[in-house]
């Protein structure tokens, strides 16, 4: 993060000061759930972190058509450093997830709409990562990615409609639009809050870094130029 | 509640998969700075990070 942006300085003490609230809103102040007891507080952060990914696999969408487009490494830049942290959110949604499920459900996992089609786009953003990492040399991995990130993108919606595209009788996720108490509501409320600082801080942080990648890849590059010469 | 653990295993592991995440990012930083250090000498130039 650069050190003249006035948000560098006040970003990590916000998001911090969010993260303790959030927490607070989310054991302290919410409610117990009648039916399903304290385990549902895990909603708190198996909600925000799902929605969280989604807008790291829509900037890998909008970052990926934007490169395709001008050519420029920023937009590039953009998709790799969103897909990472997409796929971090989507490993917190994947594991929580089921931990919550186990008390309720029974069962830790089902392969009922939702979570398969969420472990599906979860699994084509690892892909994603893979290729940048491994499957194609320097010049041909940021097009092949954009490619991925832009398909790859179709999946969220349906992910996000997967409980009204279904037979009910086939689901366990709930209907979208569930009616929560106010005092849940605000505690959700804090909680997204706290998860787009956090996403906020770790996107520029991680897109410093990918800066200062490329900035050492280059010296390496006429170092190396150098020492041949 | 019976099933508190459920709830302390998610929160755990919400926790550490940050926190991994965050000691990657700055490792990786930190390796970066002395990669940085080393090639500016190699280089005989000013320090690409500083400037100085």
């Amino acid at each position: 993060m650069n050190a003249h942006n006035p948000l560098a300085k006040v970003l990590p003490a916000l998001t911090f000061t969010a993260m303790l609230l959030a927490l607070g809103a989310a054991f302290l102040y919410a409610p117990t759930e009648s039916v399903m007891g304290d385990t549902q507080r895990i909603f708190y952060f198996h909600v925000p972190a799902a929605i969280t990914a989604f807008i790291c696999f829509f900037l890998v969408f909008l970052g990926s058509a934007q490169y395709l487009r001008t050519r420029q490494a920023r937009w590039d830049r953009l998709a790799l450093c969103s897909a990472e942290l997409g796929v971090l959110f989507g490993l917190i949604v994947l594991v929580s997830g089921p931990l919550w499920a186990k008390p309720i459900w029974g069962v830790y996992w089902r392969w009922e709409p939702r979570l398969t089609s969420m472990l599906i786009t979860f699994a084509i953003y690892v892909a994603y990562l893979m290729v940048r990492q491994h499957g194609a040399n320097a010049g041909q991995a940021p097009r092949l990615a954009a490619v991925l990130g832009i398909v790859a993108f179709a999946n969220v919606p349906l992910v996000y409609y997967s409980v009204d595209l279904w037979a009910a009788d086939q689901q366990l996720h709930p209907q979208r639009n569930v009616g929560l108490q106010p005092e849940m509501r605000y505690a959700l409320w804090m909680c997204f809050i706290a998860h787009f600082l956090l996403l906020a801080l770790l996107l520029l942080r991680r897109l410093d870094l990918a800066r200062a990648e490329e900035a050492v890849e280059k010296l390496r590059q006429r170092a190396l130029a150098k020492a041949d010469y | 509640m019976d099933n508190l653990h459920y709830l302390f295993a998610a929160y755990a592991f919400i926790w550490t998969v940050l926190f991994a995440y965050i000691m990657r990012l700055q490792r990786r930083t930190d390796e970066l700075r002395d990669e940085l250090e080393r090639l500016g000498k190699e280089l005989g130039e000013s320090d690409p990070a500083t400037g100085e």
